[in-house]
């Protein structure tokens, strides 16, 4: 609008109709962004500051005769004689990098494979991606009917195979409990990574593989290069927000486990959440709160120094 | 000649074993809780793992939706969902409008603060927002509950809505200008019409989204009169003797709308999404 100003009179009074338009334009983007505006400062940038107040705060339900302001007292405590603090990050950096990787091999591969052309192909797809749709509790309930140690058909197949002798209680066994809530969450965090590649394998031009295949490229030359680097920019993203997901997922993990057995998968989240919502000790969460925010920050920095090469902004 | 065959052959089984494999990975969650939702609660139980319930049944279901509820849970869950999801669709549309029509001070913030959000976890918001609900008297509400979801989902939304409306042409607008349709007009009578299959998309995604959630309806909700169905579920799971069969039965029922959803709007979703990167 500055510019049109700057081109001089003639167009002005050319164009005086639209400009009117335009200078009732100039509010109206606010009026239409405003409730969403209201809504996020008021339940979700309100209560982050709020967290920074409680987190140094003693705010305990089971002793609020000591409630008060504590200085830095909550942190002191996390750094240096929280062992869980310690053992649940190190289980979630394991969790977010062993389900991000896995994730995303997978989901190559189930988007290349769905990216063919087959008969039933719809069918398929819907199929195999449905998952997608199924999360946290239900995914839970799902994979607890197969883990169970008396009717689940895990240990029927591994038995009748003569991998087990007998039967194995996945989630309550301190040794397999990871590993099982692991392939249940990588049954809903697959189709995910595969929808998302799958929607990029689209948006590559048919030409560019048959140029390629007039200078005789064969499929895994084609793979290599011109699917991945295609998909490049679409696999950081994915894989930067699913690390951000993996990391403050909660659902799944605490309703197939509670976090148990013996804390083997209290992940920060989780641990947020047992100190605060349920043990009641809203000041000590809430420092925890923040420490983890420290830790997102990280990503979050990532994930907008390349949002901002990478083209999602508009015009 | 043979070995081209045997190439072909080849690659043939290079893409069908894997996809069999992946098939079976997602399907047999799914086929193993139909078969133990269709047993009798005492077959389930019986010492031999079996494939086939023999004699099906029903009554995991009728059980599981009188007697534990489920119809309760499930009607809020119903009541919870579809008053976020218009909310959502609606404040998506607005601010995907503006985003992809205006350029405006403060334009580049607001799409910031939106991917923010998607990277804090909500259980950050959960503990002060419990004690400011708590001191407004609205824990133990629906409504805690579909404020909350509106604001944890409209940030998606909208840049996905935002990538469907810049895909229309802006001539659309104009014309309709000229004609002097105002701007809210345009915006449901025109653009709304012209996007809906992304409006379909976003929305069943955002209902996928809230019919699934877990944490802040177990931390807002404390009787179960007002539990949606994974908190239902949740708590099924607690009790002490669990009843596998219904918990199957009861899976299933939360299942349905989802699924069903992510069917129709699977092929929308992939190509919405194409869309959306792209921008």
């Amino acid at each position: 609008m500055e510019l049109s100003q700057s081109t001089g009179g003639k167009t002005m009074t050319v164009k005086s109709k639209a400009s009117r338009k335009k200078t009732g334009d100039r509010w109206f983007p606010y009026l239409l962004i405003a409730p969403t505006v209201l809504l996020i400062a008021g339940l979700l940038v309100f209560p982050i500051f709020r967290v920074f107040d409680l987190s140094v705060q003693s705010y305990d339900f089971t002793r609020l005769q000591k409630a008060g302001y504590i200085g830095l007292e909550n942190f002191r405590n996390i750094f240096t004689q929280d062992d869980m603090f310690y053992s649940s990050l190190w289980i979630t950096v394991k969790w977010v990098l062993i389900e991000v990787v896995l994730q995303l091999v997978f989901g190559l591969v189930v988007a290349l494979l769905l990216n063919q052309a087959f008969k039933l192909r719809g069918l398929v797809r819907s199929l195999v991606l449905v998952p997608w749709a199924v999360s946290g509790v239900l995914t839970t309930m799902l994979w607890s009917l197969m883990f169970n140690q008396h009717i689940g058909i895990i240990n029927d197949i591994l038995m009748k195979l003569g991998v087990i002798s007998e039967p194995v209680a996945w989630l309550a066994n301190i040794h397999t409990v990871f590993g099982s809530v692991i392939v249940a969450e990588l049954w809903r965090g697959i189709p995910f990574f595969a929808i998302t590649l799958l929607a990029a394998l689209q948006t590559i031009p048919h030409e560019v593989y048959e140029s390629c295949e007039v200078d005789g490229a064969g499929s895994v030359k084609k793979l290599f290069f011109i699917t991945l680097p295609f998909l490049k920019e679409s696999i950081v993203f994915a894989t930067l927000l699913r690390a951000i997901w993996e990391f403050n997922s909660i659902d799944m993990i605490f309703t197939m486990t509670n976090g148990g057995p013996m804390d083997m998968t209290t992940t920060l989240p989780i641990y947020m959440m047992k100190t605060s919502i349920l043990e009641g000790n809203y000041g000590y969460g809430s420092a925890i709160g923040v420490v983890t925010f420290a830790f997102l920050m990280i990503f979050v920095v990532l994930y907008l120094r390349l949002n901002r090469s990478g083209g999602m902004q508009d015009e | 000649m043979n070995s081209k065959r045997q190439r072909k052959l080849g690659s043939k089984l290079l893409f069908y074993i894997p996809l069999a494999l992946t098939l079976v990975f997602v399907l047999v969650p799914f086929l193993w809780a139909i078969s133990t939702s269709l047993k009798r609660e005492g077959d389930v139980l019986s010492g031999t793992v079996r494939y086939i319930p023999s004699p099906a049944t029903f009554e995991n279901f009728i059980h599981v939706w009188n007697d534990n509820n489920f119809s309760q849970y499930f009607m809020n869950s119903v009541f919870v969902s579809v008053l976020s999801v218009v909310a959502i669709t609606v404040l998506s549309v607005l601010n995907g409008y503006a985003m992809s029509r205006f350029k405006f001070k403060g334009k580049g913030a607001f799409m910031l603060v939106l991917l923010a959000t998607q990277m804090m976890p909500v259980i950050l918001f959960v503990i002060p927002l419990f004690l400011i609900f708590k001191n407004l008297g609205m824990i133990n509400t629906p409504y805690a509950l579909i404020l909350f979801y509106i604001v944890l989902q409209v940030p998606f939304n909208t840049i996905l809505m935002r990538g469907f409306i810049s895909s229309t042409p802006k001539e659309i607008d104009e014309a309709a200008m000229v004609d002097g349709a105002g701007r809210f007009r345009i915006i449901f009578a025109i653009i709304m019409p012209v996007v809906l299959p992304g409006i379909v998309a976003t929305s069943a995604f955002a209902f996928i989204g809230v019919w699934n959630e877990f944490l802040v309806a177990f931390s807002f909700i404390t009787t179960p009169d007002r539990f949606t169905i994974p908190i239902g579920l949740k708590f099924m799971v607690g009790e002490f003797s669990v009843q596998y069969a219904s918990l199957a039965a009861g899976s299933i029922i939360g299942l349905i709308p989802p699924v069903l959803l992510f069917m129709f709007i699977q092929r929308y979703l992939v190509e919405g999404l194409g869309g959306a990167v792209k921008g």
